[in-house]
């Protein structure tokens, strides 16, 4: 939207700059940064220090907790719910996905083919936002009800008997089981797969989908030279806003799943509310933390955006 | 030949990735930043932070920390947390009844909060306050059991003044009156009873009654379609009582005996889910055809839905309660005292169990809400008789140890 209207400045910094900057100059930025920094500082920084230290307490409710460096608890939760990290992954990634399936069609037609339709259909993926989080997953939970008409077509047209093959089902309900936690992801999340990817398909010149085309580029293979490479930024940000935060979260889990397709989210939430074990709470989130951003930056690597563009 | 020039694609997007690429000098980088930015957070808090943390033990010594300067002469105000729907409305919504004539009465301004949803959470919200010995800003709360013989073990509520008590001493219920974690009530009295019992929704068992644990767990009928709750003590205690053992008194073994017993639900995909409040709703769709419940709830879903019955187990079934506290350092006890007195005459008792239908913990209130609805006062759900009260049992208090054993235990069958 604002991408045409780019300032001529912003390429400016690009060119190295001659002259050193004077040292006020230079801190004008810093200055800037300040309120943002500070809200860093309370609100990110301190709250990971805290769990990081709670994390290797020891202790009870009752003589308190006391700081005795104790790692074991790193290892010990770890080793307890592979289980629920493996799910968590294996869901997360699952959702990703069919988000990245259901969205970038949705992306291009909106992009290319929308023509005057193209702010309504924006304002459309955004719609979901304006009812809570907690209240749209519900709506599923009445979506997919027994007997309701969403489960009647799909045991009708055989789709339940494959999905229960494949024991991502249970018999003729979808509530309660692995597909229905993973479709709460998918919908809750498709519209932060969405949004940059239809960013990112936007800023293309059509111009170069022409050029190809006058190389005698069949539409497959403009799609797969020209398109789809140059929306790559788009792409990763898209499967990581998805990724990330489908990879911990429990409401799914909790609302539309049964006992065994609780997630890792699930795990701390009860550690940290229920049993009381704030250490192990503490330990699981950055555990949790740590396998996201290994995975995210061998993903990075390999999908490389800087020299695509 | 302009398109051909790189910039001419994504200048801004361009611009941006080549300065954050460039780690020119002076140049002020997310990556530099981040790194100045860490260093220095590291340092500090690492040096600091990291072993300044810590919860300080719960105990204090003696009552008399606990207590607080009371300001009820001074200011008459309550701050009341209770959860939702807990408290009789107008018929508009507007106004709560009972509570304005308190206020007329008395002067106390009461400001009532309905941020009770769910014990842990609450438990959860207030603990660092607590733990820190500062007022939570809350004089009067409502809290299950379980959660109150903590705080009270905990030494986190204040005792309370028999003296400004003399219509909730005299009232009490017997059932209620000796709980083993709070022995004469000396820091609690219950705003109501509960009553787990088990429900079914009679148009999905096809009209079949369901009224034990062990159909629950073994009617082939039912597979998928039963729900047990989240809450660990009605589920298990349930369980115990159907295999014959008593809830108030029972080790370890019968405790992994009823878990093992629940487990072979799960794994059989008997049970469909563990549910919190939520089951209502799926009972009322008749997702869960059967599913343990709490009378008041039963109570509010038979109004909108006839198809929705409930059973008392020939076992027998629990019996806990929801209880008011003042938690330690409050600024305004006696107001807080005065208000649980109220809630104790007959009248007024009455007025409430009339809107919320759950068990009334106030004796002689019968004729009183006899007045208001005769069927109310028939109904043992609100108002057990004899026969009601003689299989009532009550979860045992549990030490700190045994609590986070056990908890373990029932998260790991409930999955997480």
């Amino acid at each position: 939207m604002t991408a045409v209207a780019a300032p001529p400045e912003a390429a400016a910094p690009t060119e190295p700059p001659v002259h050193k900057p004077s040292v006020r100059k230079r801190l004008v930025p810093y200055w800037l940064l300040l309120p943002g920094i500070l809200w860093l500082l309370v609100f990110f920084v301190l709250p990971m220090v805290y769990q990081a230290s709670t994390s290797v307490q020891t202790g009870s409710l009752e003589e308190g907790f006391k700081v005795t460096w104790h790692f074991q608890t790193y290892w010990d939760a770890l080793t307890e719910y592979v289980p629920q990290f493996l799910r968590s992954l294996l869901y997360a990634g699952t959702a990703t996905v069919l988000c990245l399936l259901l969205g970038y069609p949705l992306a291009y037609l909106i992009a290319f083919k929308a023509g005057r339709w193209r702010n309504l259909l924006l304002v459309l993926v955004i719609a979901p936002f304006f009812t809570s989080f907690l209240i749209r997953t519900l709506a599923w939970k009445t979506i997919l009800a027994d007997g309701g008409p969403v489960v009647a077509v799909l045991g009708k047209v055989g789709f339940l008997d494959v999905t229960s093959w494949l024991g991502v089902t249970e018999g003729d309900r979808v509530l309660a089981t692995p597909l229905a936690v993973v479709c709460g992801l998918t919908y809750n999340f498709l519209p932060f797969m969405i949004l940059p990817l239809y960013t990112s398909l936007e800023r293309i010149d059509t111009r170069l989908h022409e050029a190809a085309g006058d190389l005698y580029a069949r539409p497959a293979t403009v799609f797969r030279k020209v398109t789809f490479p140059l929306s790559m930024p788009g792409v990763v940000s898209g499967t990581l806003l998805t990724f990330i935060p489908a990879s911990g979260d429990y409401v799914n889990a909790e609302l539309l799943g049964s006992a065994d397709t609780r997630m890792i989210g699930n795990v701390i939430q009860s550690q940290y509310l229920r049993i009381l074990d704030y250490p192990t709470a503490a330990a699981l989130s950055f555990i949790l933390m740590a396998i996201v951003l290994i995975m995210v930056t061998i993903y990075i690597r390999r999908a490389g955006t800087e020299d695509l563009v | 030949m302009e398109q051909f020039e790189p910039g001419s694609l994504s200048p801004p997007q361009l611009a941006a990735i080549r300065r954050s690429l460039a780690s020119g000098r002076g140049a002020l980088t997310r990556r530099s930043l981040l790194r100045a930015g860490g260093i220095g957070a590291l340092t500090v808090g690492g040096l600091y932070g990291l072993t300044g943390c810590g919860i300080p033990p719960a105990k204090r010594e003696g009552d008399a920390t606990t207590a607080s300067d009371d300001h009820s002469a001074s200011e008459k105000e309550i701050d009341f947390s209770n959860w939702t729907e807990y408290m009789d409305t107008s018929d508009d919504e507007k106004s709560r009844p009972t509570l304005e004539a308190f206020t007329k009465r008395t002067g106390i301004q009461v400001k009532y909060t309905e941020d009770i949803n769910d014990n842990v959470e609450f438990f959860g919200k207030i603990r660092p306050q607590l733990a820190a010995g500062q007022d939570t800003g809350r004089d009067l709360i409502v809290v299950t059991d379980w959660l109150a013989a903590r705080i009270i073990r905990l030494g986190w509520a204040q005792k309370l003044d028999p003296a400004n008590l003399p219509h909730a001493y005299a009232n009490l219920i017997p059932q209620f009156r000796n709980p083993d974690w709070d022995p004469g009530r000396a820091h609690s009295y219950p705003w109501t009873g509960i009553d787990t019992v088990i429900a079914y929704n009679a148009k999905a068992t096809g009209g079949k009654k369901v009224d034990s644990v062990t159909q629950l767990l073994d009617d082939p009928t039912l597979k998928g379609r039963v729900g047990f709750l989240t809450e660990m003590r009605d589920t298990v205690g349930m369980t115990l009582l159907d295999q014959g053992k008593d809830p108030a008194n029972f080790t370890t073994a019968d405790f992994d005996g009823a878990i093992g017993r629940l487990q072979k639900g799960v794994d059989t995909k008997q049970i469909r889910r563990f549910t919190g409040n939520d089951y209502t709703a799926d009972l009322d769709k008749g997702d869960l055809a059967a599913c343990l419940a709490w009378a008041g709830d039963v109570v509010q879903l038979q109004a909108g839905n006839p198809d929705i019955k409930y059973a008392i187990p020939a076992a027998g079934y629990l019996i806990s309660s929801d209880n008011l506290l003042v938690p330690a350092h409050a600024q305004h006890k006696t107001n807080a005292e005065k208000l649980i007195d109220y809630y104790y005459e007959p009248a007024v008792a009455a007025q409430l169990a009339a809107f919320i239908s759950y068990v009334c913990p106030v004796d002689g209130v019968k004729e009183d809400l006899a007045k208001i609805d005769p069927a109310l006062a028939d109904n043992v759900l609100i108002v057990p008789d004899k026969e009601m009260a003689a299989k009532s049992h009550a979860f045992r208090s549990l030490t700190s140890e045994e609590e986070t054993a056990y908890e373990e235990k029932f998260t790991k069958l409930i999955g997480a």
